[in-house]
């Protein structure tokens, strides 16, 4: 069925959220899965983040593009402007010079790699953004939430299931 | 060991309440002690004192600052200190967050935000030492129309990209690491307060989908950093060391010139500790153990630079070098002497006083004590330009310089100025990490209910993790 709802619960305690992630994933409600679940969280908190399994992060392949573009893009770059510029006196040295373009090819490596890992912890955190309207100040105090995509017939069952872990407050919204 | 012993000696109490990390912070941002508002106005005097020397030095000439004929001289020499001051901060948090130092957490964000303003100073000195800083975008590589273009196998021209790339890196690691926070931020003001963290948050919610990827990039910058950290001030002995000029051509003068700067950049962090947790009140989070810790980091990094310094004085010494020996002779006799050896005082003897824990845990000694180790690291830097200048290969240089009262004025107004921008920042964001200060705590908890459970007194234990509960099979 068509996924209509998003439902937050509000926890207090981290272990009665985890453990209601743990139910979920033991499919304790029909076509409910783990990937219907977001966990909001005010700490880093890889703890509770394994209940929800291995969700693939790929920001290294954003720095690894971009820090061999700074590499070999730098390189270019500085050589075509050495080369370009032939009134520079060249004292019986050569005109691309390897070891001095290789110290600022370096640096150029370790910027392209900062930038290209900015964007793309940008691009996978999906920022900017606003956040949902389920969102609640809370999470960033003390509470931990976990957001949950039903359809229809699931909504009672999952309010159930967070009741049975403790949970604080309900909110729900429709899904546009 | 008694129970106030026991308090005495932990980097945080883990009974702190979540809420009240967050309005202990937080009211960092409305409500600091008389005392920031005074330094506010020191750095203010400061700033306009610097500010009138710069503007009588570009109307009378470079000449106010009685540079020639050594042309490097106070300028340069302060570069490479706010240069140096720049390291300990992002290097410092990028190592301690690599090896999980969770002791890093209340103090990484001031030390980070010290880096940025650091090198916002230090880039000052280039531009106002070259004397017409409207001819100062000719160092930029683009096509040229008059001719102009950067020598690509100058040291100076390495320096322009190893600093900008520090500065662009170490500022946007300051930010990624603050994003969480600014939405804490976000959530508790109101006014234009809420409309800047908003804006900068840029919708942060802490998903679990954000807080692996953050975890994941905040950790490669990390690890981009460290060697760009080290390779920056590289660059910046590369100035010195690449030329053929008596004393500046060491080989070990990289290593040298990194470990200076880590020194002075941990000396600082023992004086911005001091005086935050004194503005805003900060005794539960800038903890005397913490305190303590880079106390006895700055120690060791003090007897490393003595190290280096002294297998510098050796290698001279029983080198064949005579132009070198003369340096160091007149460095260590001639003029320059009361600066040579107040630096040896500042930078290796008094480094022994944060060998004692009474006085590691005697405020006010560390703040003098750190105040006087970055009063020897200026002087280090000091003694490795102008002494060098004073005794080189051109007869007609042979003058031992004394710095005018404009370039001292200039050198006090960028005190003023680094100490504005960091003030002001420290007023505007939260300058200590709560996300990071809520892990710590939460974490050490876990770690001593675990511990207790299993009968350890100290509760030394790894991060709770959910492969422990298997374990115990909760």
């Amino acid at each position: 069925m068509k996924k209509t709802r998003r439902i937050l619960g509000l926890f207090g305690n981290f272990d009665e959220a985890t453990n209601a992630i743990y139910d979920i994933r033991a499919s304790k409600i029909a076509g409910l899965s783990v990937d219907d679940v977001t966990l909001i969280s005010p700490i880093e908190h890889p703890e509770v983040e394994e209940a929800l399994g291995d969700r693939p992060v790929r920001v290294q392949y954003f720095t690894f593009c971009g820090g061999l573009f700074g590499l070999v893009g730098s390189w270019l770059w500085i050589s075509s402007a050495q080369a370009a510029f032939l009134v520079q006196p060249q004292g019986g040295k050569p005109v691309v010079t390897l070891v001095s373009n290789f110290v600022l090819s370096y640096e150029m490596m370790i910027l392209g790699g900062v930038l290209s890992t900015l964007i793309g912890f940008l691009v996978g955190a999906r920022l900017p953004s606003r956040p949902s309207t389920l969102y609640s100040e809370k999470v960033s105090l003390d509470q931990v939430g976990i957001i949950l995509e039903l359809d229809d017939t699931q909504i009672e069952p999952a309010k159930n299931l967070f009741r049975n872990h403790k949970v604080l407050e309900i909110r729900e919204e429709v899904m546009k | 060991m008694k129970e106030t012993e026991l308090h005495h000696d932990k980097d945080i109490r883990d009974d702190l309440a979540w809420s009240q990390i967050n309005s202990d912070i937080l009211k960092s941002l409305e409500n600091p002690r008389r005392g920031y508002w005074y330094t506010v106005i020191g750095c203010l005097v400061l700033l306009a004192i610097g500010i009138t020397a710069a503007v009588l030095q570009y109307r009378y000439g470079l000449g106010m600052a009685k540079n020639h004929p050594h042309m490097w001289n106070l300028y340069i020499a302060t570069f490479i200190f706010w240069i140096g001051m720049s390291h300990s901060g992002t290097l410092l948090s990028a190592i301690l967050h690599i090896v999980h130092a969770d002791w890093r957490k209340p103090i990484y964000r001031f030390a980070e935000a010290m880096t940025t303003f650091s090198l916002m100073t230090a880039l000052l000195f280039p531009v106002i030492h070259l004397g017409r800083l409207w001819n100062f975008y000719w160092v930029i590589p683009y096509i040229p129309a008059r001719g102009t273009w950067p020598n690509f196998r100058s040291p100076l021209s390495w320096d322009g990209f190893a600093i900008m790339t520090y500065l662009t890196s170490s500022a946007l690691f300051l930010y990624i690491g603050m994003l969480p926070d600014l939405a804490i931020a976000r959530d508790n003001t109101t006014g234009w307060r809420k409309k800047l963290y908003s804006t900068l948050s840029l919708g942060w919610y802490g998903s679990d989908r954000q807080w692996r990827i953050f975890r994941k990039a905040y950790m490669l910058m990390a690890i981009f950093l460290i060697p760009l950290a080290v390779s920056v001030h590289s660059i910046v002995s590369s100035d010195f060391a690449m030329s053929i000029m008596p004393g500046w051509h060491v080989t070990t003068f990289p290593p040298y010139f990194v470990s200076g700067a880590l020194y002075s950049g941990c000396a600082a962090i023992v004086t911005l500790f001091i005086l935050l947790r004194y503005y805003f009140r900060w005794e539960e989070y800038m903890t005397l153990a913490i305190l303590e810790k880079i106390c006895k980091l700055t120690f060791a990094i003090a007897m490393v630079w003595t190290y280096l310094n002294l297998v510098e004085f050796s290698s001279v010494w029983y080198g064949h070098d005579i132009y070198a020996k003369e340096v160091l002779w007149s460095k260590m006799t001639g003029a320059y002497a009361p600066a040579f050896w107040s630096m040896m005082f500042f930078g290796s003897v008094l480094p022994f006083t944060l060998a004692f824990q009474k006085l590691r845990r005697h405020i006010p000694t560390m703040m003098a004590v750190s105040i006087l180790l970055n009063v020897g690291m200026w002087l280090e830097r000091w003694m490795i330009v102008s002494p060098t200048l004073a005794e080189s290969f051109y007869p007609w240089a042979w003058d031992v310089l004394w710095p005018t009262l404009t370039s001292w004025a200039i050198v006090l107004g960028s005190f003023g100025w680094f100490g504005l921008l960091f003030l002001t920042f420290v007023k505007i964001f939260p300058s200590v990490s709560m996300y990071e200060v809520k892990e710590m705590v939460y974490h050490r908890k876990l770690a001593r209910e675990k511990g207790a459970a299993h009968g350890h007194a100290g509760g030394a234990q790894p991060a709770f993790s959910l492969s422990m509960r298997k374990e115990d099979g909760s």
